[in-house]
């Protein structure tokens, strides 16, 4: 068995041995391994010119890293907390995502941007942020999120192997606590798909990193009362992969988005979007969102009550059904 | 290290400094002007395309001609450079045809050079940014084993453009303080014009901008960036330091703009025609005529003929810039990313589908987005 972070820890390391041109670079990723030791015992074995100490500046982290993608390489950055990735905005939106496009295409941008992301972690402000419409509404880049174990230690490999500049978003509340086998034998789902994690007949559950887990239990518990859910963790933001998600709501009727970002302009408004215009004639409700509420996100006493739990999950369900 | 390096003086005579030499004889030093002179020339003619609405914006570069000549110049072809939005000196230094320039500021792309291939990369809006590009490109020369080798083809230096107004933002400091904490190879090359658009320098900095290097941990020089003399020796010791492994430089050559920030500033609400006067006596390409002229390194037919390339060029680029080809539908599309993805992918096609809709014609690969809208 392996948490995500060992996951994440042998995929960085699968990486790195398959191409001496992945740098990683981040605060107190060397010897200490960062803060979450995702990057644990890397710098021993591939040095300090591999896995790169920075100094305490985000946007020097990627502005650096995009000269080193400019140079050939394939830099792997991390950003320690989600809240701590605003000083390098304009470095990630600005130049990170647009160099391909501005150079017509002669210049890739084949970077990772790893940023620990959403909440409940009992931690202080700016340590519990859920920034991915930021990026996903942003051109150029790629968002994907994963949610498992077994999805991190795939999904860091093939978006390092991506040319294109990927925002790679790591559940942190189940970087220890989520556990799973790893078989090597089976093969990679790919980088940019959703997938089906949990059949059902009633309705289509949509998730992606903390909130697949949320979905998964919210599931359990509705079949013990006879409500069978599907559960879609949609893995790819930008660009979404939403064929999978319009089969299963064509098929159920109904669906609920379900994220800790706010609600408001969400991920969940554009799936919520997307799913009116391809499924109307299929919907028997609308489609219903579960998100943190648009207030800034709260101290760490008063979070139970923003992120979206399994409660909330199932009311949104039961007025789904009850439409 | 010695203030304010001069070789050569606004009369055209000679200095001598004790820690900085210029080697070159009189044909580099004609050849100096010679592309200082098409330089100025190709401003003027972007400045008059901007007046004639062929142009959505120009950044003059008129006054800094030295400065740019210089630093370009002293470049080896692996070295690598950053530039901001006004350094179309450094690019023809660079082998860029300045119609690729114009092109930009025409609205039809954002550089269509090869930046691997020209070692120049694109022109950046958001100030500042590109020095930390610089630094990482400069790690990356590191990690080539491409430092102190001893081999002059092999050793490379990268080299940040920027204003005096930049040394403000945070990316630049943050530049230097990676560069300082890596050693790495690259020059932080300001050129102090002394406004950042109507903002003087003193509301940029208290003290001479050079000095700041030491409180990062690495050599600053203050330049007389109105003469190509200093300018090309200044830098050229910068980044023989960095090819050789010595680490970071800043430069700062102390120039004038002589023009306006871009076209759609006013100088004259902020700044007074004495001052402007009074750099107008310092003009970089005027002091090395008159050294030529004086010393009979130059004869006025050689001024006669480069005057004729001056206006040959300006032909070019007046024919030139109309011609240049309209940006297509699939350029915004295809180029956003390495791999397309599926939604894009269809966005792409349906506004293929939506042109080709027209009756008359299917505007698509072979049309613009221009005539496409009109029609």
């Amino acid at each position: 068995m392996i948490t995500l972070a060992k996951a994440l820890n042998a995929g960085l390391r699968k990486a790195m041995e398959n191409d001496p041109k992945v740098v990683l670079l981040g605060e107190d990723i060397g010897r200490l391994g960062g803060v979450f030791r995702i990057t644990d015992g890397l710098q021993k074995d591939f040095g300090e010119d591999r896995v790169v100490d920075t100094p305490l500046a985000e946007s020097g982290i990627v502005g650096s890293a995009v000269g080193l993608a400019l140079r050939g390489y394939r830099p792997v950055v991390e950003i320690q907390f989600d809240g701590f990735v605003y000083p390098a905005y304009d470095q990630i939106v600005n130049q990170v995502a647009k160099m391909h496009f501005r150079t017509g295409g002669k210049v890739t941008m084949p970077m990772v941007i790893r940023i620990p992301f959403a909440g409940g972690i009992g931690a202080v402000e700016h340590h519990s942020e859920s920034p991915e419409a930021q990026f996903a509404h942003t051109p150029g880049l790629k968002v994907v999120a994963c949610s498992n174990p077994i999805d991190a230690y795939w999904m860091i490999q093939q978006a390092i192997a991506s040319p294109d500049p990927i925002v790679f978003l790591e559940p942190k509340r189940l970087y220890h606590s989520d556990k799973a086998e790893l078989d090597l034998a089976v093969p990679p789902v790919p980088l940019f798909s959703s997938r089906v994690v949990r059949r059902g007949d009633d309705l289509t559950v949509l998730a992606y990193g903390p909130t697949v887990k949320t979905a998964l239990n919210a599931a359990a518990a509705a079949e013990k009362e006879g409500t069978s859910l599907e559960v879609v963790d949609l893995r790819t933001l930008s660009p979404l992969d939403l064929a999978p998600v319009f089969a299963s709501v064509r098929r159920t009727g109904r669906a609920v988005v379900v994220h800790e970002a706010h609600t408001n302009l969400g991920m969940g408004a554009e799936v919520a979007a997307r799913i009116s215009e391809e499924c109307f004639h299929s919907l028997e409700a609308p489609v219903l969102r579960v998100g943190g509420f648009d207030t800034p996100y709260p101290p760490a006493r008063a979070e139970e009550h923003f992120l979206p739990d399994l409660d909330r999950l199932l009311d949104a369900v039961d007025r789904s059904l009850t439409w | 290290m010695s203030e304010f390096v001069q070789l050569l003086t606004p009369e055209g005579e000679r200095r001598e400094h004790p820690d900085y030499d210029y080697r070159g004889g009189p044909d580099q030093i004609r050849s100096l002007y010679r592309d200082m002179t098409l330089v100025r020339r190709f401003d003027a003619e972007a400045t008059a395309l901007q007046r004639h609405g062929e142009l959505g914006l120009w950044a003059p570069l008129v006054g800094q001609e030295a400065a740019q000549v210089g630093a370009g110049r002293a470049l080896r072809a692996q070295d690598h450079v950053f530039p901001t939005y006004r350094e179309h000196g450094v690019a023809w230094c660079r082998g860029i045809d300045p119609l690729q320039v114009l092109s930009l500021f025409r609205g039809i792309d954002y550089g269509s050079w090869d930046p691997t291939e020209k070692g120049f990369n694109l022109y950046t809006l958001v100030i500042g940014a590109q020095a930390l590009h610089a630094v990482g490109y400069a790690m990356g020369v590191q990690r080539d084993g491409a430092v102190g080798t001893g081999d002059p083809d092999r050793d490379t230096a990268v080299v940040a453009h920027f204003g005096d107004g930049a040394t403000s933002q945070g990316d630049v400091n943050e530049a230097f303080v990676f560069a300082a904490s890596y050693q790495a190879p690259v020059v932080f090359f300001c050129q102090n014009n002394q406004w950042a658009i109507s903002e003087p320098l003193e509301r940029q900095s208290r003290i001479p901008l050079y000095r700041r290097a030491e409180g990062f941990g690495f050599p600053g020089v203050q330049v007389d960036g109105n003469d190509i003399l200093a300018t090309y020796a200044v830098t050229q010791a910068a980044l023989q330091r960095a090819r050789e492994g010595g680490g970071p430089t800043l430069v700062e050559a102390y120039t004038y703009r002589m023009g306006a920030h871009t076209t759609t500033d006013d100088p004259t609400r902020y700044r007074l025609s004495d001052e402007v006067e009074h750099w107008k006596l310092k003009d970089p390409l005027a002091r090395v005529e008159a050294y030529l002229r004086r010393n009979g390194f130059a004869t006025d037919a050689f001024f006669t003929e480069l005057a004729a390339e001056a206006d040959a060029l300006g032909e070019r680029l007046r024919t030139g810039v109309r011609q240049l080809a309209e940006p297509t539908p699939h350029q915004l599309f295809d180029r956003v990313y390495a791999e397309i993805g599926d939604e894009l992918a269809a966005q792409r096609d349906g506004y293929d589908a939506y042109l080709a809709s027209f009756a008359d014609a299917a505007p698509t690969d072979g049309g613009t987005l221009e005539t496409a809208v009109a029609r």
